[in-house]
């Protein structure tokens, strides 16, 4: 049965909490916020990997927000703007601490360009729902993660983690869906090469001579 | 229909697409007639897809304890 009016969604209600934070709510600006909450510090963490950092770039990109709304034109979702503003908020910190001044020059010299070759590991099949207990695997995937230029990171974390679209990904860092996608392919591939050699079955097995060629 | 075949190294290209979804479909009945006959791209591949999940699963950022306390009364203040 049509009653011929819209049926609320998701999107209304934002759109709703909008238009009463624009008149002045704040409450209801913090219902807003609330849900991207995790996703604002991860997408910070993403560059800065420092939590207090994060925190702070997380308020500072919240508050940002807040000013900003009335110029939120409904054209994005809204966590994916807040994500955006956080991203720049975190590259500017980056750039004002200049305590990362050694990565961000070795990053200019790392273009996307070019072929990755993906290191020759035999074969890689275990399940790894099943070897994620395993805190010496949780271990070694933030150590491959911290080892990723920021670049490469910032997007496999919006991707894998945060779930974001290629889309998404490309309006919240500011670069064209195809950077995000060779930026993708990158990151796995290091993320692979990176972990690879202890998940190859040797882990598993527990042999201990493979001590020797794991890079953790 | 006859697949034309592609080497290696556009399946590497590819394969981070692939698993998005993101190949046409001519591509992908290209790369899937690839993996039915190279032993090492459908290890590339596994592997590719391995960390897709380990890292959706496995990578998680505690947020500090008070966070989201701190961030309503920075909200409130402003």
């Amino acid at each position: 049965m049509s009653t011929g009016t819209a049926k609320p969604d998701c999107n209304t209600t934002e759109s709703e909490l909008i238009q009463r934070v624009c008149q002045g709510d704040k409450e209801a600006f913090y219902s807003l916020v609330k849900p991207c909450e995790r996703g604002v510090f991860t997408a910070a963490m993403s560059i800065l990997n420092n939590p207090a950092d994060a925190e702070e770039v997380a308020q500072e990109a919240v508050l940002k927000a807040f000013s900003a709304l009335s110029r939120f034109r409904g054209e994005s979702k809204f966590s994916t703007w807040l994500i955006q503003i956080t991203i720049n908020e975190a590259r500017l910190k980056v750039r004002k601490d200049r305590k990362h001044l050694y990565e961000s020059v070795d990053e200019q010299k790392t273009d996307d360009q070019g072929d990755y070759f993906p290191k020759d590991y035999a074969d890689w099949r275990e399940i790894p729902s099943e070897t994620l207990q395993r805190v010496e695997l949780i271990e070694a995937l933030k150590r491959a993660l911290n080892s990723l230029p920021t670049k490469y990171r910032e997007v496999l974390i919006l991707r894998d983690v945060q779930h974001l679209s290629i889309q998404e990904t490309a309006q919240a860092l500011g670069i064209t869906e195809g950077s995000v996608k060779t930026r993708l392919l990158r990151a796995r591939f290091q993320m692979r090469d990176a972990l690879a050699p202890g998940i190859d079955g040797s882990w598993y097995a527990g042999k201990q001579e493979y001590e020797k060629v794991r890079p953790w | 229909m006859k697949v034309i075949e592609i080497s290696c190294l556009e399946v590497w290209r590819e394969i981070s697409n692939f698993l998005d979804g993101e190949v046409d479909p001519d591509m992908r009945a290209r790369m899937e007639a690839h993996f039915k006959v190279c032993a090492h791209c459908t290890a590339i591949l596994d592997g590719t897809k391995n960390i897709v999940k380990l890292v959706g699963d496995g990578v998680e950022y505690q947020m500090p304890e008070g966070f989201s306390k701190r961030l309503y009364d920075k909200i409130k203040d402003k």
